[in-house]
This record gives C-alpha cells, sequence and structure tokens, in this order.
C-alpha cells in the first residue's frame, strides 16, 4: 500500500516534469505538420462514433483509407452527394494527404459537374449549369482548403490554377495560382512558365507576361517550347515590339 | 603414511567447489531470464501475429490493384503501418499482462526469487524478453512491408515503362520518378522505429500495471482504457493548461489525466509522413528520447511495486 502511494507520488512528479517537454515536442510536432487534427467535438461530428473511436486509438489513416474505398465504389454507383460526404470526412481525418484533396478536387470539378450538365432527369438547362457551377465551387473549395491545411506543397496550388483555367476559364487567378506553386519548394519545372502563359491571356497584363516570357525564352534553350515561342510572337505583336528586340523568327518555323 | 597414500585420499585443487561470491547485479542472470520469457512466448505462438499481417498485406496488395498507382501506395502504406502499429501494442499489452500473473499462478517465480535473483534482475529480465519479441515482430513486419512495396513499385515501374514506351525519354523518366516518389520513401523507418518504441513504453506500462493488479483480464481492460486515454492527454492537458472558464470537478479530471498518463498522440507519426511530412533529426530525437524516459521510468516503477509484493 505504502508502495503504491510512493509510486503515485513519483508519478504526480514526473507528470508535473512531463508537461513542458510533451508541450514543447507537441508544438515542435505541430510546426513539422505532424498532428494536423484536432480531437473535438466538431470533427466527433464530421466522422461518425466509429470513426472518431478509431482515430482516437492512433489509426485514423486506416479509417480515411476505408472512407476511400467507400469514396470510389461511390463514384462507380455515381452517388456524387455520398461522396461528397465521404470526402470530406476523409480530408478532415488525413489534411496532409495531398491526394485526397485532389481527388476530392477532381471527382467534384471534373466528373460530378459533367454528369450534372449531362443529367437526363433534369430538363432545364438553367438548372443543369446552376448545378455544374455548384460542384465546380466545390472542387474550389477542397484545393483551397487543401492549400490552407499544406501550405509548403505545390501540388495543390497547380491543381487549384488548372481548375481556375479549364473550369472558370479565369486565366488571372489560374497565373496567380501558378506562381505561388513555382515559388513554393519542390515546384515542378513548368509553374513559371505556365503562370506566363496564363497571365498572357490576361487583357491590360500583356507588357507583365511578355516580360516574363522573355525571361523566360533568355535563359536558353530548355526554355524555348513551342507554346512559349507563339506565346511570345502573339504578344511582341500585340505590344507592337520593335523587329531588333523580337524573338529570331527562325524558332517560328519549329 | 606414505607418498602414494597421500595422493590417493587428498583431493585436488578445483576451482568450481570454492563457493563464488554472489554478485548484487548479474547481467548473464537477466539474460537468462530474457531468454527464458522470449522461449515462453514464442511457444504461446504470438508470431502467429505475423502470419496474419503477411495474409493481410498480400489481401490488401490484391484488393488494391484497381486503384491508381498513388492511391495502391497510399493505402499499402496506410494498411501495414497501421497493422505494424496495431500488432505490435496488441503484442506488448497482452504479452506483459499475463507475464507476472501466470509465473505467480505456476509458482514459478517462487522457485526463480528463491535463488539469489533479486527482484529487479526478475523484473527487467522478464520485460527485456517481451522487448525483444516486440524487436523480432517489428523487424519481421518491417521486412515484408518492404518487400511487398518493393516488389508493387517494381510491377508499377514496368507497367509505366510499357504503356510509356513511346513517349519522349524525359517524360518516360518524370513518369518513372513520380512512381518512385510514391512508393518507398526514407522516413518510413525513423517512423517504424516510433511505432516500436511506443510499444515498448505500453510494455513497461503494462508491467507497471500488472504489479499490484489482481489478474491478466484487470490488467489488460487497464491497459485498453489508458490507450484510449491515452490518445486524448494531448487534448485534455491543452485544455487543462488553457483553458478558464472550466468547473473545478472538470480541472482536477483534466490535471489527473495530463500528469498521470503518457501522451501517445505523440508516437502518432506514420500517419503524416505517409502523406509526405518530412520527419527532422529534432522530432525524431526528441519524440525517442520521450519514449524511452517513459519506459525506463514505468519498469523502475515496476520494480518499486514489485519488491513489496508479497508472494
Amino acid at each position: 500500500m505504502t508502495r503504491g502511494l510512493i509510486a503515485l507520488g513519483v508519478l504526480i512528479v514526473m507528470g508535473l516534469l512531463k508537461l513542458p517537454v510533451e508541450r514543447d515536442l507537441a508544438t515542435l510536432h505541430r510546426q513539422e505538420h505532424f498532428r494536423g487534427v484536432e480531437f473535438n467535438l466538431d470533427l466527433r461530428e464530421k466522422i461518425g462514433q466509429l470513426g472518431f473511436i478509431a482515430a482516437l486509438s492512433g489509426f485514423r489513416s486506416i479509417v480515411a483509407d476505408a472512407l476511400f474505398i467507400q469514396a470510389h465504389a461511390a463514384w462507380e454507383n455515381t452517388q456524387w452527394g455520398r461522396m461528397l460526404l465521404l470526402f470530406r470526412q476523409i480530408t478532415t481525418l488525413q489534411p496532409r494527404v495531398l491526394l485526397f484533396w485532389d481527388t476530392a478536387a477532381w471527382h467534384m470539378a471534373w466528373n460530378a459537374s459533367v454528369a450534372a450538365m449531362n443529367d437526363a432527369n433534369q430538363p432545364r438547362q438553367a438548372l443543369r449549369v446552376k448545378a455544374q457551377r455548384e460542384y465546380f465551387a466545390l472542387g474550389k473549395e477542397f484545393l483551397e482548403r487543401g492549400i490552407k491545411n499544406n501550405p509548403d506543397r505545390p501540388e495543390l496550388c497547380e491543381a487549384l490554377a488548372r481548375l481556375y483555367k479549364e473550369k472558370y476559364k479565369d486565366h488571372e487567378r489560374a497565373a496567380e495560382y501558378y506562381a505561388k506553386a513555382a515559388a513554393l519548394p519542390e515546384a515542378a519545372p513548368w509553374d513559371r512558365r505556365f503562370s506566363a502563359y496564363e497571365l498572357s491571356y490576361c487583357e491590360g497584363r500583356e507588357r507583365e507576361a511578355y516580360e516574363r516570357l522573355r525571361s523566360l525564352y533568355n535563359e536558353g534553350e530548355k526554355e524555348r517550347l513551342p507554346t512559349l515561342i507563339k506565346r511570345l510572337n502573339f504578344l511582341e505583336d500585340k505590344l507592337a515590339i520593335p523587329q531588333d528586340q523580337r524573338i529570331p523568327d527562325k524558332l517560328l518555323k519549329r | 603414511m606414505t607418498d602414494g597414500e597421500t595422493s590417493s585420499t587428498l583431493q585436488p585443487f578445483d576451482a568450481p567447489t570454492i563457493p563464488k561470491r554472489h554478485r548484487a547485479f548479474s547481467l548473464s542472470r537477466i539474460l537468462a531470464i530474457t531468454s527464458n520469457t522470449l522461449t515462453e512466448l514464442t511457444r504461446l505462438k504470438v508470431f502467429y501475429v505475423l502470419l496474419v499481417f503477411g495474409l493481410l498485406l498480400i489481401g490488401s496488395s490484391i484488393f488494391m490493384a484497381q486503384f491508381s498507382f498513388q492511391q495502391e501506395f497510399q493505402i499499402l502504406k496506410d494498411v501495414s503501418l497501421g497493422a505494424i502499429s496495431m500488432f505490435t501494442s496488441l503484442l506488448a499489452i497482452v504479452a506483459t499482462a499475463r507475464m507476472l500473473p501466470r509465473d505467480i499462478d505456476d509458482r514459478t517465480v517462487y522457485t526463480i526469487l528463491a535463488k539469489p535473483v533479486p527482484r529487479f534482475e526478475y523484473v527487467v529480465g522478464k520485460i527485456a524478453g517481451v522487448l525483444l519479441l516486440l524487436a523480432i515482430s517489428t523487424l519481421v513486419m518491417a521486412a515484408a512491408f518492404f518487400a511487398v512495396l518493393y516488389l508493387r513499385e517494381q510491377a508499377v515501374l514496368q507497367a509505366t515503362a510499357k504503356q510509356m514506351a513511346s513517349a519522349p525519354p524525359d517524360q518516360l523518366a518524370d513518369a518513372l520518378r513520380a512512381v518512385r516518389a510514391s512508393a518507398f520513401n526514407a522516413d518510413l523507418i525513423p517512423g517504424i522505429i516510433i511505432i516500436f518504441l511506443k510499444a515498448c513504453l505500453l510494455t513497461a506500462l503494462t508491467l507497471f500495471v500488472s504489479t499490484f493488479a489482481t489478474s491478466t483480464i484487470f490488467t489488460i481492460v487497464v491497459m485498453v482504457f489508458i490507450y484510449f486515454i491515452g490518445h486524448l492527454e494531448a487534448t485534455a492537458r491543452e485544455y487543462w493548461l488553457t483553458a478558464h472558464g472550466s468547473g473545478l470537478v472538470t480541472r482536477v479530471f483534466l490535471a489527473i489525466v495530463a500528469l498521470l498518463f503518457p501522451d501517445l498522440q505523440a508516437f502518432n507519426l506514420v500517419d503524416d509522413i505517409v502523406a509526405g511530412t518530412a520527419i527532422s533529426m529534432a522530432v525524431f530525437t526528441k519524440t525517442a528520447l520521450l519514449g524511452i524516459f517513459y519506459t525506463v521510468i514505468y519498469t523502475l516503477l515496476s520494480v518499486f511495486v514489485f519488491y513489496g509484493k508479497e508472494l
């Protein structure tokens, strides 16, 4: 009994000593992007009781994978509403897995939006277009939340730039997100180029686009790709660049 | 008495007949208990867990063939590391919980302690046996996981090379690089070491609980509760230290959780490692030291309580 009480006393003293160490470690973990999930009532409501218990036991990645497989099955059955719910749960459980954010956005903005436009049960086109726009917005929302959770990774910025370009035809925002991706470590070498391409389509920003494309062109042969030359030629004409400052004609014949 | 008679009656000098001085601490005694514990646990067929792990790996890799290679590798890594974590934690709790009660029931402990074996050596030998079992299991599971990951990676690389045979060489190289980047990641190794350290912590804590527990079932049930509470300790700690509006009872409860339980969430790093988060040397060292600290403290407390236990 006495020994038990002494052991309890030691545990309490050790507890007092370990508190600052554990807090510092938790802070370090968060700084380095570990422990991205907070266990609170909000999470409990989002992932359900069983999921919450599993996540509490340290198996949140497995729970997220199980939900991902369910989402895959829902996709095969074109259950878009269920997929949305499942992907919200998955991304809540695993906010650092880019694949989940990217797949969720792709399903919403590309697959579900096309399905909404081709919905035979909806005879009114206006409503089909409305549904399509809503799915674009859901895809965008996934990517924006993904970027917020992974500010150090370029892949989701690239995906959002693609979404702005292909779905919203918003070249300015596409250029902005490609530029954001290019500024991050481990960015793809084409991000800078794509940002300049998108900018070249923006009314009123031709001069800026021209300077960026020209700067890329001046970097050497590796950057002198057909699209870059085509866009430069277009801007040279539009901005009436003097002949002696234009890129050599021979490159046009590539 | 002749010389011949003397030589036949006098005993020759024989070193082993001189009684050895008893040493307070003997590594060989601890090793004997450790190897005995390991043999005992092996006879209980605990390594069948590894068979289940192997089947899980094979099953999941066949099932995941319908996904893209990024999804396949993501799920394979999640499932494998989750299974390693689950099996090592289960092994740690179940194997340790039955150790002391069984020795007392079988009266093995009396035979051992009747000899000049201090209780400290007995407890250390026992826990070392379980830790050795955990180390072997973790190594085998990790090796199986890396082998399956490598085989799948090679299969996907071959398929990609075949599909992109007519593509320009730089595009093919990019595609192959993407496949390799999705498969093996060197940070998985420190992640597995942290899983092992979490199992070591659970072993020491189970041993501590079993020193005053009355039965194996009691120890296992208490450890299951501790396992869940330990994963909530960080939340309780932060709430206790930062929230000021809660009542006294709540604050006392949170303080008990924060002070008495280990922060098990600190050892769940693999989820984020699989997601691509790099583990720095500082994070690894500090987390590993915390695990070792807990293991040593709980072992010492177990020895302390076991010294006072009436056998």
